[in-house]
C-alpha cells in the first residue's frame, strides 16, 4: 500500500467500497485527515456518503462510535445515518464507517459571523441544548464498549506524562486541580456523554443545527460535563457569548431543562467548564509535544505549545472571585 | 553592553524574515501554504516579543518566586500540590497570576482584548 501512488490508492479504496455496500462508487474525494483519521466524500446509489476510516497501520477500532451512532440514531438526535461499519479485516482496510452526508456547515467562524447563519445563531443555543438533553437521556448501559474514566484522575495523569517528557510545570494547571478536587460537585447522574460537543463538531444550516458529529471521545459521565465543555472560551471562538459563542449560560440552563424535565445547577456546569479549560490547556501541549518528540513535525503544533498560556489565562478568568474553595482570600 | 555580533541583531534578522513573509509569501500563497505562511508570520513576531521582553520577565519571574521562597516553576507546581504554600495561597494565586499575564504578552497579546 505504501509505494501505491494516491491514484491507485484511491481506485482500491473504491472498489472495497463497492464491494462493502453492493453497489458502485463514484466521485471518492479525500475531504480531510487528522492525526488518526481520514474522511472521504463519494456517491453510491444515487447518495451522497461519507466514509470515515482509520488510517492504515491504526488499530484502533470505530465498533463503539457506531454503536453510539446507532443508539443517538434511535434515540431521536439528529446524526448521520450510519449505512456500514466494519473492521480492519474488511474490504476497506482500517476500521472504518460509512455516513449519510449531511448537508450544512461546521467551519466555527463561519456559524458566529456570516449572515447566512444569522437565524441559526438565534436558534442554536436551543438546538444544542436539546441536542444534549436527548442524547443523555439514552442509557448508556445499552452501549457496548463504552469506557467510563475518570475525567480528573485521566488529565492529571495525562498532563504528569507531559510535564516528564517535556520537563515542564504548570503552577496554574496545579491550583485548577486544587480547586477541582475542593469543589467536585456531588455524585451526579450518569449518562452517555458526547464528549467533544461543541462548534466545529456538529453541521449546522441556516435553519439550525442539522446533526451531531464525532462521537469519538464519546463515554459514560455526568452529563454536565458536554455542558461545561460547550461553554469552554476557546469554542466561543472570539465571540461574547459564553455558550458556543450564542447564547448565555441561562438560555443554555432553561433550554436543556426544557427539553429534559431536570433542573441544572450552573454551579455543576461551570466546574466542569474549568475542568474543560484545563483538558483543552493540556490538549496543546499533547499537539505541541507531537512536534517536539518527533512525531508531526510542523511549526504550527509547535506553536500550539506557546497557547497554553491563553488556557492558564482563561483559567483565572473562570476562577476569578472563586478561589475561596482553597481557602484563598 | 558591547556585542560580539555584527548588526543587523538577532531581533532586526527576525524581523525582515516576518516581513518577507508578510510582504511576499503571504499574498502569492492560497489555502494550506498561506495559512501555514500566516501562522510562521504569527511564530516570529512572538520571537520578537520575546526577544524584547524576555530579559526582564525572567529577571521579575526570579523574583516572585523567590518571594515564595521557591527556586523555579517545577518546585512551585509541587508545592501547590502537596498543600505546603496553603497558608499563602493568595499571594500564589497572585504571584501564577502575574506569570501567566507576562507569558501572554508574548504568546498573544491580543488575546487580552479578545474574548
Amino acid at each position: 500500500m505504501s509505494d501505491a501512488s494516491p491514484a491507485s490508492a484511491r481506485d482500491a479504496l473504491a472498489e472495497g467500497l463497492a464491494r462493502v455496500l453492493g453497489t458502485p462508487v463514484e466521485n471518492l474525494v479525500r475531504l480531510s485527515g487528522g492525526a488518526s483519521r481520514e474522511t472521504w466524500s463519494f456517491s453510491a446509489g444515487g447518495r451522497r456518503l461519507i466514509l470515515q476510516r482509520q488510517r492504515s497501520g491504526d488499530v484502533r477500532d470505530m465498533g463503539v462510535e457506531a454503536n453510539v451512532l446507532r443508539a443517538a440514531h434511535a434515540a431521536g438526535v439528529r446524526v448521520p445515518e450510519l449505512l456500514a461499519s466494519g473492521t480492519a479485516d474488511s474490504p476497506i482496510g482500517s476500521s472504518f464507517m460509512v455516513l449519510s452526508h449531511v448537508d450544512g456547515e461546521t467551519i466555527a467562524r463561519k456559524i458566529l459571523r456570516d449572515d447566512t447563519f444569522a437565524r441559526a445563531r438565534e436558534v442554536l443555543v436551543g438546538d444544542l441544548a436539546a441536542a444534549l438533553a436527548r442524547l443523555h437521556s439514552i442509557d448508556p448501559s445499552s452501549i457496548t464498549g463504552l469506557p467510563a474514566t475518570d475525567q480528573v484522575a485521566q488529565y492529571r495523569t495525562t498532563l504528569d506524562d507531559l510535564n516528564a517528557s517535556l520537563d515542564q510545570a504548570h503552577p496554574t494547571f496545579e491550583l485548577a486541580f486544587r480547586w477541582l478536587e475542593a469543589n467536585r460537585p456531588e455524585s451526579a447522574r450518569r449518562s452517555l456523554v458526547h464528549g467533544d460537543f461543541r462548534l466545529g463538531n456538529v453541521m449546522v444550516g441556516p435553519d439550525g443545527l442539522r446533526a451531531v458529529l464525532d462521537w469519538e471521545l464519546a463515554h459514560v459521565g455526568d452529563p454536565m460535563e458536554d455542558l461545561g465543555w460547550l461553554c469552554v472560551r476557546a469554542w466561543r471562538f472570539g465571540s461574547a457569548s459564553p455558550v458556543a459563542g450564542v447564547g448565555t449560560y441561562d438560555q443554555l440552563a432553561s433550554a436543556y431543562e426544557r427539553e429534559s424535565g431536570l433542573s441544572i445547577d450552573l454551579d455543576v456546569v461551570r466546574w466542569w467548564e474549568v475542568l474543560g479549560t484545563l483538558k483543552w490547556g493540556i490538549m496543546c501541549m499533547i499537539q505541541t509535544s507531537s512536534h517536539l518528540l518527533g512525531l508531526a513535525r510542523s511549526h504550527e503544533l509547535a506553536a500550539i505549545g506557546r497557547r497554553v498560556c491563553e488556557n492558564e489565562y482563561d483559567l483565572f478568568l473562570a476562577l476569578d472571585g472563586r478561589w475561596q474553595g482553597l481557602g484563598v482570600k | 553592553m558591547s556585542e560580539l555580533h555584527d548588526v543587523p541583531s538577532a531581533a532586526q534578522l527576525i524581523e525582515a524574515v516576518r516581513e518577507w513573509l508578510e510582504r511576499d509569501v503571504l499574498t502569492s500563497t492560497t489555502g494550506r501554504v498561506q495559512f501555514h505562511t500566516r501562522v510562521a508570520i504569527n511564530v516570529l513576531a512572538m520571537v520578537e516579543r520575546e526577544l524584547e521582553l524576555g530579559a526582564d520577565q525572567r529577571a521579575t519571574h526570579a523574583a516572585r518566586l523567590a518571594d515564595l521562597g521557591v527556586a523555579d516553576d517545577h518546585e512551585l507546581a509541587r508545592a501547590i500540590r502537596e498543600g505546603r504554600l496553603d497558608d499563602r495561597l493568595g499571594e500564589v494565586v497572585a504571584a501564577v497570576h502575574a506569570s501567566v499575564v507576562e507569558k501572554l504578552k508574548v504568546a498573544n497579546p491580543g488575546y487580552f482584548e479578545s474574548r
